[in-house]
């Protein structure tokens, strides 16, 4: 703080000043400032020691930017800021919550005040392939190897999943952290299964037998999913196609490479869905949305949807208390599948990074390793029914969704499948669904879909504005 | 005094035109350079690529069905619009009475009812027409069809009905502000004209195209103007209404949506104003043309 006083003369020639520069730096959208390092600000930092590994400077401030998506954002304000603080009592945390982050966040990171802390996440969150490209995100090493909020001993790579440190990698470098674990499947209510004495299919025949079942039982349709939102769908065909040929049909698929989607297990999955699209969907399925699917599965109009472990926490405000949600993984497509029942599409989620350019980025790491201890993931899991990828955080109460969630994950063991097109490139995610509700619907065979999405996706790797990444 | 005077307007007019020149004139210019480089948005030192985005542009076959959909647009959406309008702003102002110069009975009162879609926000319109078009037994259009046994329509998930269903929303929204601008410069023909006409022996259609369509054709041109603008946006309607944000299947989309897509979903900010720049001078193309094939000499009364 400047200490000298301003005499009223001078405080109001600045103020006009700053009147009339405003409209000029609002005005302008192209970027201003030198490339990397910001505009001639040093990062701040402090003493490294043993209490404080990452040299958190005390007393500077930091913004912690929250999406306030599925999860909302008490669980930061409840539980990940005053855990911080309980180390770091004398650093301000500023608090952000939003449910657009690209529209909040993208002039702050072109005008050169990012904030440190950023939950990338939801429908509006920013690309991070762009950001990375451009320098905005740091590089979290350090991070890793700091020992651990909970054991000095224990380095922070060690308590994650393997996978969380794969996907937050991007050319060798971990930048992002993925704090939560989604596990896929079938989503279904145990009331609605027992009353009916309907089973869990174990293979593609039984389930098609099901949905005949349950559709001439007229208690309910048998099959839907988030139709305005084919990702769900599209999901679903892409891990059965993996369990039919392998991860690497799913690998071939990131990597751009050629003829990727002409692969046979593609081709079978998509046509199996396909036949269920044409014969089991609930009237209606094409128009609606998630929430709208998702909630008439809560008053048991429809038996089955694809969708996420965040599932039973989304829907806790409409599901009746004996509801019982549970899912089960892809059925079986024929024995010779090249991956066994129980297969499971399960990532790392929920991604959260520091900003490079931003004022303070040690303290937006601490706060990463403040998230990372087990009181951290622990409570968060408890309070967002949502596990996380720190190991050894799980194991306290769960609910009967996230439970059976839980259980198919480690049935699974080494046999999870996933793919990162999705995030790598947001243009081919969009194609994939806009052709996958066509598939469904039946206006497009199988064979137009995959010939669709590889031109898309030839057209991608082409395209030279648009950073490529390989697994 | 000279002097005095160019002070004087210079005064009033530096403000304005700074401001105009602020936030209108150089975010053009910002976007014309923008075009030419591949800025994803968030860098600071975007490489200058030249013409190569708008090479691009020629094969992107989303972008050409987006600029199809705003050319129907642009044509349905003025002539329906205006038709439904110059129809209703005629009942309320000529078509009743036995005379035929006068109001149908309660046209006040239509005339407020007319200009309600008018007040509500763009995005209420949108979220409300999504529940007015839903595909189950919830729908206000489905509910009835489906109460009937027959197969609900997809008025937003089949692909080749959603565009209508978008053209309707808008005429919906826009013929209340029209049929207003309508009545008000029918109401300012001289019912001497009217009266004549009748004393001719004219019907109430004859006297429709023969009196006031030509003493209004003014106001209709300026309506066709805006309402060619308009259709050339549409952005609001169809990203809030649409399922996959123009979709299903690219099936509703436009350009404003491909470009709002491809900065703010794909962070490709260069590509984007790339389009912003044909859709500058698409508009520009609209507005001349519209001039001129709508010029006419003017009916002095």
């Amino acid at each position: 703080m400047s200490s000298t006083p301003l005499t009223r003369r001078q405080l109001l020639r600045s103020a006009v000043a700053a009147g009339t520069l405003l409209p000029f730096a609002a005005a302008c959208a192209t970027p201003v400032g030198g490339g990397a390092g910001g505009a001639g600000q040093a990062p701040a930092a402090g003493t490294v020691s043993a209490a404080n590994p990452l040299g958190v400077p005390e007393g500077a401030p930091f913004e912690v930017v929250i999406f306030d998506g599925g999860f909302g954002d008490a669980y930061a304000r409840n539980v990940h800021e005053p855990l911080f603080r309980t180390r770091h009592p004398k650093v301000r945390i500023k608090h952000t919550a939003t449910k657009e982050v690209a529209k909040t966040l993208q002039p702050r990171f072109a005008g050169g005040n990012p904030p440190e802390f950023v939950n990338n996440s939801g429908d509006n969150a920013m690309d991070f392939g762009a950001l990375i490209q451009d320098g905005q995100v740091a590089d979290l090493t350090p991070l890793l190897d700091a020992p651990s909020w909970d054991d000095p001993n224990v380095k922070v790579r060690d308590t994650l999943l393997p996978t969380a440190i794969e996907f937050g990698t991007y050319d060798g470098t971990f930048h992002v952290l993925p704090y939560a674990n989604t596990v896929w499947g079938i989503w279904y209510s145990t009331k609605l299964f027992r009353e009916n004495g309907w089973q869990v299919p174990k293979t593609w025949d039984e389930f098609l037998a099901l949905c005949e079942t349950i559709k001439r039982s007229g208690r309910a349709a048998p099959f839907t999913y988030a139709g305005k939102h084919p990702f769900y769908i599209y999901e679903t065909i892409l891990t059965l196609a993996a369990k039919i040929g392998g991860p690497d049909v799913l690998r071939n698929i990131d990597n751009l490479a050629d003829g990727a989607w002409a692969a046979e297990p593609l081709r079978q999955a998509a046509a199996a869905w396909a036949e269920v699209g044409a014969k089991y969907l609930m009237q209606g399925t094409a128009g609606l949305d998630h929430v709208q699917t998702q909630t008439a599965h809560n008053k048991y109009q429809v038996a089955m949807l694809p969708n996420g472990s965040w599932l039973e926490n989304e829907q806790k405000d409409s599901t009746p208390d004996d509801f019982g949600y549970a899912m089960f993984p892809l059925p079986s497509f024929s024995s010779s599948d090249a991956m066994p029942y129980g297969t499971l599409h399960a990532r790392p989620g929920e991604e959260y990074f520091v900003s490079a350019r931003s004022a303070n980025p040690r303290a937006g790491m601490e706060y990463l390793r403040a998230m990372l201890s087990k009181e951290g993931a622990g409570r968060f899991t408890e309070m967002v029914s949502t596990l996380t990828v720190v190991q050894g955080a799980e194991g306290r109460d769960l609910s009967p969704g996230l439970r059976s969630a839980a259980a198919a994950l480690k049935a699974a063991g080494d046999n999870t499948v996933y793919f990162r097109f999705r995030q790598w490139y947001a243009e081919l995610h969009d194609e994939v669904a806009a052709a996958t509700g066509q598939l469904m619907n039946g206006r497009l065979t199988p064979d137009a879909w995959a010939e669709r999405i590889q031109r898309k996706s030839d057209r991608l790797k082409n395209d030279s504005s648009v950073k490529k990444f390989q697994r | 005094m000279t002097h005095g005077r160019t002070r004087f307007i210079a005064g009033f007019l530096v403000i304005p035109v700074l401001l105009y020149l602020v936030y209108v004139i150089s975010p053009y210019a910002q976007a014309f350079y923008i075009a030419m480089t591949n800025w994803r948005g968030v860098n600071a030192n975007p490489e200058f690529v030249g013409l190569e985005n708008f090479r691009r542009l020629l094969d992107d076959s989303v972008f050409w069905t987006a600029v199809g959909h705003n050319l129907l647009l642009l044509i349905l959406l003025p002539l329906g619009t205006i038709s439904i309008a110059l129809f209703f702003a005629y009942l309320l102002n000529a078509g009743g009475g036995r005379r035929g110069v006068d109001g149908v009975r309660g046209s006040g009162f239509y005339r407020v009812v007319f200009f309600f879609p008018q007040v509500l926000a763009v995005a209420i319109i949108a979220v409300l027409f999504q529940q007015v078009f839903r595909p189950d037994r919830g729908g206000m259009l489905n509910g009835p069809l489906t109460a009937l046994g027959l197969e609900p329509i997809g008025f937003l998930s089949d692909p080749r009905i959603a565009l209508w269903s978008v053209l309707g929303v808008l005429i919906w929204q826009a013929v209340g502000f029209y049929v207003v601008l309508f009545s008000a410069g029918m109401a300012s023909i001289p019912q001497e004209l009217y009266e004549a006409a009748q004393i001719d022996g004219a019907g109430r259609v004859p006297m429709f195209f023969r009196v006031t369509l030509p003493l209004l054709w003014d106001t209709v041109q300026v309506g066709w103007i805006y309402l060619g603008i308009a259709a050339l946006d549409a952005f609001a309607v169809v990203w809030v209404m649409t399922a996959e944000q123009g979709g299903p299947d690219h099936s509703t989309t436009v350009i404003a949506a491909e470009i709002y897509r491809n900065a703010f979903d794909y962070f490709k900010f260069g590509y984007a104003s790339a389009m912003g720049v044909v859709l500058f001078f698409f508009t520009i193309a609209f507005a001349a043309l519209a001039m001129r094939l709508s010029r006419r000499e003017r009916i002095e009364f």
